[in-house]
Protein backbone atom coordinates (compact mmCIF):
# COMPACT_ATOMS: atom_id res chain seq x y z
CA UNK A 1 0.00 0.00 0.00
CA UNK A 2 1.35 3.40 -0.95
CA UNK A 3 1.96 6.06 1.66
CA UNK A 4 -0.32 9.08 1.87
CA UNK A 5 -0.59 12.47 3.53
CA UNK A 6 -3.53 14.85 3.79
CA UNK A 7 -3.64 18.04 1.73
CA UNK A 8 -6.62 20.20 2.73
CA UNK A 9 -8.36 17.04 3.93
CA UNK A 10 -7.70 15.13 0.72
CA UNK A 11 -5.58 11.96 0.73
CA UNK A 12 -2.52 12.41 -1.51
CA UNK A 13 -0.37 9.36 -2.33
CA UNK A 14 3.40 9.81 -2.46
CA UNK A 15 6.64 7.92 -2.84
CA UNK A 16 9.63 8.30 -0.57
CA UNK A 17 11.75 11.23 -1.69
CA UNK A 18 8.87 13.20 -3.20
CA UNK A 19 8.19 16.71 -1.98
CA UNK A 20 4.71 17.91 -1.07
CA UNK A 21 4.70 19.82 -4.40
CA UNK A 22 5.74 16.72 -6.42
CA UNK A 23 2.98 14.63 -4.87
CA UNK A 24 0.36 17.37 -5.26
CA UNK A 25 1.25 17.95 -8.92
CA UNK A 26 1.13 14.20 -9.58
CA UNK A 27 -2.31 14.03 -7.94
CA UNK A 28 -3.50 17.03 -9.99
CA UNK A 29 -3.89 19.31 -6.97
CA UNK A 30 -2.74 22.90 -7.49
CA UNK A 31 -0.44 24.63 -5.02
CA UNK A 32 0.44 28.13 -6.31
CA UNK A 33 4.11 28.57 -7.18
CA UNK A 34 6.45 30.75 -9.24
CA UNK A 35 10.06 29.53 -8.87
CA UNK A 36 9.08 25.87 -9.07
CA UNK A 37 9.34 23.94 -12.31
CA UNK A 38 9.39 20.13 -12.06
CA UNK A 39 12.08 19.95 -14.74
CA UNK A 40 14.61 21.61 -12.43
CA UNK A 41 15.89 21.19 -8.90
CA UNK A 42 13.57 22.91 -6.39
CA UNK A 43 14.72 26.37 -5.37
CA UNK A 44 12.34 27.35 -2.57
CA UNK A 45 12.95 31.06 -3.06
CA UNK A 46 9.69 32.67 -4.12
CA UNK A 47 7.83 31.36 -1.02
CA UNK A 48 4.50 31.45 -2.83
CA UNK A 49 3.97 27.69 -2.36
CA UNK A 50 3.96 28.18 1.40
CA UNK A 51 1.82 25.59 3.21
CA UNK A 52 1.11 25.01 6.89
CA UNK A 53 2.04 21.76 8.63
CA UNK A 54 0.97 21.72 12.26
CA UNK A 55 1.43 25.47 12.71
CA UNK A 56 4.77 25.56 10.89
CA UNK A 57 4.96 27.20 7.47
CA UNK A 58 7.19 25.53 4.89
CA UNK A 59 7.60 25.77 1.13
CA UNK A 60 5.83 22.83 -0.49
CA UNK A 61 8.44 22.59 -3.26
CA UNK A 62 11.28 21.79 -0.84
CA UNK A 63 9.52 20.02 2.07
CA UNK A 64 9.54 16.22 1.86
CA UNK A 65 6.18 14.51 2.04
CA UNK A 66 5.82 12.18 5.01
CA UNK A 67 3.30 9.59 6.08
CA UNK A 68 0.17 10.95 7.77
CA UNK A 69 1.17 14.63 7.73
CA UNK A 70 -1.68 17.14 7.55
CA UNK A 71 -0.99 19.97 5.13
CA UNK A 72 -3.05 23.15 4.89
CA UNK A 73 -2.72 24.93 1.54
CA UNK A 74 -5.98 26.83 1.19
CA UNK A 75 -6.91 28.42 4.54
CA UNK A 76 -7.45 32.17 4.53
CA UNK A 77 -4.34 32.74 6.64
CA UNK A 78 -2.13 30.87 4.12
CA UNK A 79 -3.70 32.78 1.22
CA UNK A 80 -3.17 36.02 3.12
CA UNK A 81 0.53 35.25 3.59
CA UNK A 82 0.83 34.38 -0.10
CA UNK A 83 -0.85 37.65 -1.04
CA UNK A 84 1.65 39.57 1.11
CA UNK A 85 4.56 37.75 -0.57
CA UNK A 86 3.15 38.56 -4.00
CA UNK A 87 2.54 42.19 -3.03
CA UNK A 88 6.19 42.46 -2.02
CA UNK A 89 7.24 40.99 -5.38
CA UNK A 90 5.05 43.52 -7.18
CA UNK A 91 6.34 46.62 -5.35
CA UNK A 92 9.97 45.49 -5.53
CA UNK A 93 10.03 45.59 -9.34
CA UNK A 94 8.18 47.60 -11.97
CA UNK A 95 5.27 45.43 -13.03
CA UNK A 96 3.24 47.65 -15.37
CA UNK A 97 0.71 45.09 -16.57
CA UNK A 98 -1.09 47.40 -19.07
CA UNK A 99 2.25 47.97 -20.85
CA UNK A 100 3.55 44.38 -20.76
CA UNK A 101 3.42 41.92 -23.66
CA UNK A 102 3.23 39.03 -21.21
CA UNK A 103 0.07 40.32 -19.55
CA UNK A 104 -2.72 37.75 -19.63
CA UNK A 105 -0.22 34.92 -19.94
CA UNK A 106 1.95 35.88 -16.97
CA UNK A 107 2.35 33.50 -14.08
CA UNK A 108 3.03 36.25 -11.53
CA UNK A 109 -0.23 37.93 -12.54
CA UNK A 110 -2.15 34.64 -12.65
CA UNK A 111 -0.99 33.60 -9.18
CA UNK A 112 -1.95 37.07 -7.91
CA UNK A 113 -5.46 36.54 -9.36
CA UNK A 114 -5.62 33.06 -7.80
CA UNK A 115 -4.81 34.36 -4.32
CA UNK A 116 -7.26 37.27 -4.66
CA UNK A 117 -4.66 40.05 -4.64
CA UNK A 118 -6.35 43.28 -5.76
CA UNK A 119 -3.68 45.85 -4.92
CA UNK A 120 0.01 46.07 -4.00
CA UNK A 121 -0.69 47.36 -0.46
CA UNK A 122 2.95 48.27 0.23
CA UNK A 123 4.90 51.35 -0.85
CA UNK A 124 6.37 50.96 -4.33
CA UNK A 125 10.16 50.96 -4.68
CA UNK A 126 10.03 52.12 -8.32
CA UNK A 127 13.59 50.85 -8.83
CA UNK A 128 15.48 52.07 -11.88
CA UNK A 129 16.39 49.02 -13.89
CA UNK A 130 17.57 48.72 -17.50
CA UNK A 131 16.06 46.90 -20.46
CA UNK A 132 18.52 44.81 -22.48
CA UNK A 133 17.46 44.66 -26.13
CA UNK A 134 20.94 43.82 -27.44
CA UNK A 135 20.07 40.26 -28.50
CA UNK A 136 18.61 39.80 -31.98
CA UNK A 137 15.81 37.42 -30.92
CA UNK A 138 15.14 37.92 -27.22
CA UNK A 139 14.66 40.93 -24.95
CA UNK A 140 15.35 41.08 -21.21
CA UNK A 141 13.39 43.56 -19.14
CA UNK A 142 14.98 43.55 -15.68
CA UNK A 143 12.02 45.54 -14.32
CA UNK A 144 9.98 42.34 -14.37
CA UNK A 145 12.58 39.95 -12.92
CA UNK A 146 11.51 38.29 -9.65
CA UNK A 147 14.82 36.46 -9.10
CA UNK A 148 13.23 32.99 -9.33
CA UNK A 149 16.45 31.73 -10.92
CA UNK A 150 14.59 29.54 -13.43
CA UNK A 151 16.67 30.98 -16.31
CA UNK A 152 19.80 30.47 -14.18
CA UNK A 153 18.90 26.83 -13.59
CA UNK A 154 17.76 26.18 -17.16
CA UNK A 155 20.91 27.68 -18.69
CA UNK A 156 23.18 25.83 -16.28
CA UNK A 157 21.45 22.47 -15.94
CA UNK A 158 19.80 22.06 -19.35
CA UNK A 159 21.61 24.27 -21.87
CA UNK A 160 25.04 23.76 -20.27
CA UNK A 161 25.87 27.44 -20.79
CA UNK A 162 25.63 29.29 -17.46
CA UNK A 163 24.52 32.49 -19.21
CA UNK A 164 22.72 33.79 -16.10
CA UNK A 165 23.55 34.25 -12.43
CA UNK A 166 22.29 36.26 -9.49
CA UNK A 167 24.73 38.87 -8.24
CA UNK A 168 24.62 41.10 -5.16
CA UNK A 169 23.02 40.55 -1.77
CA UNK A 170 19.64 41.31 -0.24
CA UNK A 171 17.92 44.23 -1.92
CA UNK A 172 20.86 44.56 -4.31
CA UNK A 173 20.33 41.05 -5.71
CA UNK A 174 19.96 41.19 -9.46
CA UNK A 175 20.24 39.03 -12.54
CA UNK A 176 23.56 39.26 -14.39
CA UNK A 177 24.60 37.91 -17.78
CA UNK A 178 27.86 36.14 -18.57
CA UNK A 179 29.34 38.15 -21.43
CA UNK A 180 32.25 40.62 -21.70
CA UNK A 181 29.84 43.59 -21.92
CA UNK A 182 27.23 42.14 -19.59
CA UNK A 183 24.76 42.34 -22.48
CA UNK A 184 22.69 39.40 -23.66
CA UNK A 185 23.61 40.04 -27.29
CA UNK A 186 27.28 39.39 -26.51
CA UNK A 187 26.59 36.13 -24.65
CA UNK A 188 26.20 32.60 -25.99
CA UNK A 189 22.43 32.77 -25.32
CA UNK A 190 20.15 31.60 -28.18
CA UNK A 191 16.39 31.86 -28.68
CA UNK A 192 16.16 28.06 -28.79
CA UNK A 193 17.71 27.72 -25.32
CA UNK A 194 15.58 26.23 -22.57
CA UNK A 195 16.41 29.35 -20.56
CA UNK A 196 14.45 31.43 -23.09
CA UNK A 197 11.27 29.51 -22.28
CA UNK A 198 11.05 29.22 -18.49
CA UNK A 199 10.51 32.81 -17.29
CA UNK A 200 7.25 33.00 -15.27
CA UNK A 201 6.99 36.77 -15.91
CA UNK A 202 7.64 39.04 -18.89
CA UNK A 203 11.35 39.48 -18.02
CA UNK A 204 12.60 37.25 -20.87
CA UNK A 205 10.54 37.63 -24.03
CA UNK A 206 10.96 36.65 -27.69
CA UNK A 207 11.18 39.68 -29.99
CA UNK A 208 8.73 40.38 -32.80
CA UNK A 209 5.80 38.50 -31.30
CA UNK A 210 4.26 41.04 -28.95
CA UNK A 211 0.49 41.05 -28.46
CA UNK A 212 0.04 38.14 -30.89
CA UNK A 213 -2.85 36.71 -28.90
CA UNK A 214 -5.93 38.94 -28.68
CA UNK A 215 -7.23 40.01 -25.26
CA UNK A 216 -9.84 37.50 -24.19
CA UNK A 217 -7.94 34.55 -25.68
CA UNK A 218 -4.74 34.74 -23.64
CA UNK A 219 -3.64 31.92 -21.37
CA UNK A 220 -5.30 33.11 -18.16
CA UNK A 221 -8.08 35.27 -19.63
CA UNK A 222 -10.86 32.76 -19.16
CA UNK A 223 -9.78 30.29 -16.51
CA UNK A 224 -7.54 30.52 -13.44
CA UNK A 225 -4.04 29.09 -13.26
CA UNK A 226 -5.27 26.29 -10.98
CA UNK A 227 -7.08 24.91 -14.04
CA UNK A 228 -4.87 26.15 -16.90
CA UNK A 229 -1.51 25.26 -15.33
CA UNK A 230 1.90 26.93 -15.61
CA UNK A 231 3.12 29.12 -18.46
CA UNK A 232 5.87 26.57 -19.06
CA UNK A 233 3.35 23.88 -20.05
CA UNK A 234 2.09 26.15 -22.83
CA UNK A 235 5.41 27.46 -24.16
CA UNK A 236 5.85 26.94 -27.86
CA UNK A 237 9.36 26.08 -28.91
CA UNK A 238 10.84 28.85 -31.04
CA UNK A 239 12.18 27.31 -34.23
CA UNK B 1 -37.76 58.57 1.72
CA UNK B 2 -34.25 58.42 3.12
CA UNK B 3 -31.60 60.41 1.33
CA UNK B 4 -29.83 58.45 -1.36
CA UNK B 5 -26.10 57.77 -0.90
CA UNK B 6 -23.97 60.54 -2.38
CA UNK B 7 -21.24 59.54 -4.79
CA UNK B 8 -18.33 61.65 -6.04
CA UNK B 9 -15.76 60.73 -8.67
CA UNK B 10 -12.57 62.32 -9.95
CA UNK B 11 -9.76 61.63 -12.36
CA UNK B 12 -6.33 62.54 -11.00
CA UNK B 13 -3.35 61.44 -13.11
CA UNK B 14 -5.43 59.15 -15.30
CA UNK B 15 -6.74 59.16 -18.86
CA UNK B 16 -10.48 59.20 -18.04
CA UNK B 17 -10.62 55.63 -19.33
CA UNK B 18 -12.01 54.44 -15.99
CA UNK B 19 -14.76 57.06 -16.19
CA UNK B 20 -15.51 55.87 -19.73
CA UNK B 21 -15.69 52.34 -18.36
CA UNK B 22 -18.17 53.54 -15.70
CA UNK B 23 -20.31 54.97 -18.51
CA UNK B 24 -19.95 51.61 -20.24
CA UNK B 25 -22.52 50.19 -17.78
CA UNK B 26 -24.89 51.47 -20.48
CA UNK B 27 -28.59 51.47 -19.56
CA UNK B 28 -27.75 50.39 -16.02
CA UNK B 29 -26.84 54.06 -15.46
CA UNK B 30 -30.61 54.67 -15.19
CA UNK B 31 -30.70 52.22 -12.28
CA UNK B 32 -27.65 53.91 -10.81
CA UNK B 33 -29.19 57.40 -10.81
CA UNK B 34 -32.17 55.89 -8.95
CA UNK B 35 -29.81 54.42 -6.35
CA UNK B 36 -27.43 57.35 -5.77
CA UNK B 37 -27.05 61.11 -5.99
CA UNK B 38 -23.96 62.32 -7.82
CA UNK B 39 -21.91 64.99 -6.10
CA UNK B 40 -18.68 66.34 -7.61
CA UNK B 41 -17.89 64.33 -10.72
CA UNK B 42 -17.00 65.05 -14.37
CA UNK B 43 -20.41 63.50 -15.17
CA UNK B 44 -22.33 66.32 -13.45
CA UNK B 45 -19.65 68.98 -13.91
CA UNK B 46 -20.15 69.97 -10.25
CA UNK B 47 -16.82 71.48 -9.21
CA UNK B 48 -17.12 71.53 -5.41
CA UNK B 49 -17.12 68.51 -3.17
CA UNK B 50 -19.74 67.96 -0.47
CA UNK B 51 -19.94 65.24 2.18
CA UNK B 52 -20.24 61.92 0.37
CA UNK B 53 -20.75 58.27 1.15
CA UNK B 54 -18.59 57.01 -1.66
CA UNK B 55 -15.66 58.50 -3.58
CA UNK B 56 -14.28 56.83 -6.71
CA UNK B 57 -10.73 57.88 -7.55
CA UNK B 58 -9.27 57.32 -10.98
CA UNK B 59 -5.58 57.99 -11.62
CA UNK B 60 -2.46 58.22 -9.53
CA UNK B 61 -0.89 61.21 -7.82
CA UNK B 62 1.47 63.14 -10.09
CA UNK B 63 1.23 66.81 -9.08
CA UNK B 64 0.44 69.13 -6.17
CA UNK B 65 -3.19 69.54 -7.22
CA UNK B 66 -3.69 65.74 -7.28
CA UNK B 67 -2.49 65.61 -3.64
CA UNK B 68 -4.86 68.41 -2.59
CA UNK B 69 -7.90 66.93 -4.37
CA UNK B 70 -7.19 63.42 -3.08
CA UNK B 71 -6.88 64.67 0.51
CA UNK B 72 -10.14 66.57 0.17
CA UNK B 73 -11.87 63.43 -1.14
CA UNK B 74 -10.51 61.51 1.86
CA UNK B 75 -11.87 64.16 4.25
CA UNK B 76 -15.29 64.28 2.58
CA UNK B 77 -15.94 60.65 1.61
CA UNK B 78 -16.80 57.93 4.11
CA UNK B 79 -15.54 55.27 1.71
CA UNK B 80 -12.78 55.82 -0.83
CA UNK B 81 -12.10 53.46 -3.73
CA UNK B 82 -9.01 53.24 -5.96
CA UNK B 83 -10.44 52.62 -9.42
CA UNK B 84 -8.08 51.33 -12.08
CA UNK B 85 -4.39 50.56 -12.52
CA UNK B 86 -3.12 54.16 -12.11
CA UNK B 87 -4.89 54.68 -8.79
CA UNK B 88 -3.90 51.19 -7.64
CA UNK B 89 -0.19 51.21 -8.55
CA UNK B 90 0.60 54.38 -10.50
CA UNK B 91 0.03 52.67 -13.86
CA UNK B 92 1.45 53.96 -17.12
CA UNK B 93 2.19 57.52 -15.84
CA UNK B 94 4.42 55.99 -13.13
CA UNK B 95 6.72 54.74 -15.88
CA UNK B 96 8.21 58.25 -15.73
CA UNK B 97 9.60 57.28 -12.32
CA UNK B 98 12.39 55.58 -14.27
CA UNK B 99 13.70 59.03 -15.10
CA UNK B 100 14.41 62.25 -13.24
CA UNK B 101 11.71 64.94 -13.39
CA UNK B 102 14.06 67.45 -15.05
CA UNK B 103 14.98 64.78 -17.61
CA UNK B 104 11.28 64.19 -18.41
CA UNK B 105 10.53 67.92 -18.74
CA UNK B 106 13.56 68.54 -20.94
CA UNK B 107 12.61 65.64 -23.21
CA UNK B 108 8.97 66.81 -23.47
CA UNK B 109 9.44 70.56 -23.76
CA UNK B 110 13.01 71.23 -24.90
CA UNK B 111 14.95 68.45 -26.59
CA UNK B 112 12.19 66.16 -27.88
CA UNK B 113 11.55 65.57 -31.56
CA UNK B 114 9.19 68.14 -33.11
CA UNK B 115 9.28 70.62 -30.21
CA UNK B 116 8.58 74.23 -31.25
CA UNK B 117 9.30 77.18 -28.97
CA UNK B 118 11.24 75.05 -26.49
CA UNK B 119 10.94 75.96 -22.81
CA UNK B 120 9.55 74.31 -19.69
CA UNK B 121 6.10 75.80 -18.88
CA UNK B 122 6.14 77.83 -15.69
CA UNK B 123 2.66 79.43 -15.57
CA UNK B 124 1.66 79.67 -11.88
CA UNK B 125 -1.74 78.15 -12.78
CA UNK B 126 -0.10 74.89 -13.80
CA UNK B 127 0.20 72.58 -10.78
CA UNK B 128 3.77 71.64 -9.93
CA UNK B 129 4.74 68.10 -10.80
CA UNK B 130 5.91 65.74 -8.06
CA UNK B 131 9.28 64.05 -8.49
CA UNK B 132 7.50 60.70 -8.88
CA UNK B 133 3.99 59.44 -9.65
CA UNK B 134 2.47 57.57 -6.71
CA UNK B 135 -0.46 55.17 -6.23
CA UNK B 136 -3.14 56.86 -4.13
CA UNK B 137 -2.77 54.46 -1.16
CA UNK B 138 0.68 55.97 -0.60
CA UNK B 139 -0.97 59.36 0.11
CA UNK B 140 -4.27 58.61 1.90
CA UNK B 141 -5.96 55.52 3.38
CA UNK B 142 -8.00 53.62 0.77
CA UNK B 143 -10.93 51.33 1.56
CA UNK B 144 -11.32 49.31 -1.64
CA UNK B 145 -9.22 48.59 -4.72
CA UNK B 146 -10.61 47.88 -8.15
CA UNK B 147 -7.77 46.90 -10.52
CA UNK B 148 -7.84 46.98 -14.32
CA UNK B 149 -6.87 49.26 -17.17
CA UNK B 150 -9.67 50.05 -17.04
CA UNK B 151 -11.75 47.86 -14.72
CA UNK B 152 -14.58 46.53 -16.88
CA UNK B 153 -18.04 48.08 -16.62
CA UNK B 154 -19.21 44.76 -15.17
CA UNK B 155 -16.53 44.89 -12.47
CA UNK B 156 -17.52 48.46 -11.57
CA UNK B 157 -21.19 47.41 -11.52
CA UNK B 158 -20.41 44.40 -9.33
CA UNK B 159 -18.65 46.71 -6.88
CA UNK B 160 -21.31 49.43 -6.89
CA UNK B 161 -24.30 47.12 -6.47
CA UNK B 162 -22.67 45.02 -3.73
CA UNK B 163 -21.47 48.15 -1.91
CA UNK B 164 -24.81 49.96 -2.13
CA UNK B 165 -26.73 46.89 -0.97
CA UNK B 166 -24.27 46.29 1.87
CA UNK B 167 -23.33 42.86 0.54
CA UNK B 168 -19.79 41.42 0.73
CA UNK B 169 -17.86 42.45 -2.38
CA UNK B 170 -16.70 39.49 -4.45
CA UNK B 171 -15.77 39.42 -8.12
CA UNK B 172 -16.09 36.56 -10.61
CA UNK B 173 -12.72 35.48 -12.11
CA UNK B 174 -13.39 37.18 -15.45
CA UNK B 175 -13.87 40.60 -13.82
CA UNK B 176 -10.45 40.90 -12.22
CA UNK B 177 -7.47 41.70 -14.43
CA UNK B 178 -4.49 44.02 -13.98
CA UNK B 179 -4.49 45.20 -17.60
Amino acid sequence: MSKTFKLDGREIPFETGQTIMDAALAAGVYIPHLCHNPEFAPHGSCRVCLVDIGGRQVSACTAAASEGMEVDSCSESIQETRRAILQMLFVEGNHVCPACEKSGACQLQAVAYYTGMLAPHFTHFFPRRPVDASHSDVIIDFNRCILCELCVRASRDHDGKRVFAISGRGLDSHLVIDSPSGLLGDSSFAAGDKAAHVCPTGAILPKGRGYETPIGERLYDREPISIVGDVRAHEEEVV
Amino acid sequence: MADKPRVATVSLCGCFGCHMSLLDIDERILQLVDLVTFDRTPLTDIKTLGDCDLGLIEGGVANAENVEVLREFRRRCKTLVAVGACAVNGGIPAMRNQFGLAECLRESYCDGIGVHNPGIPSDPEIPLLLNQVHPIHEVVAIDYFLPGCPPSADAIWTFLTAFLEGRPIAFPYLQIHFD
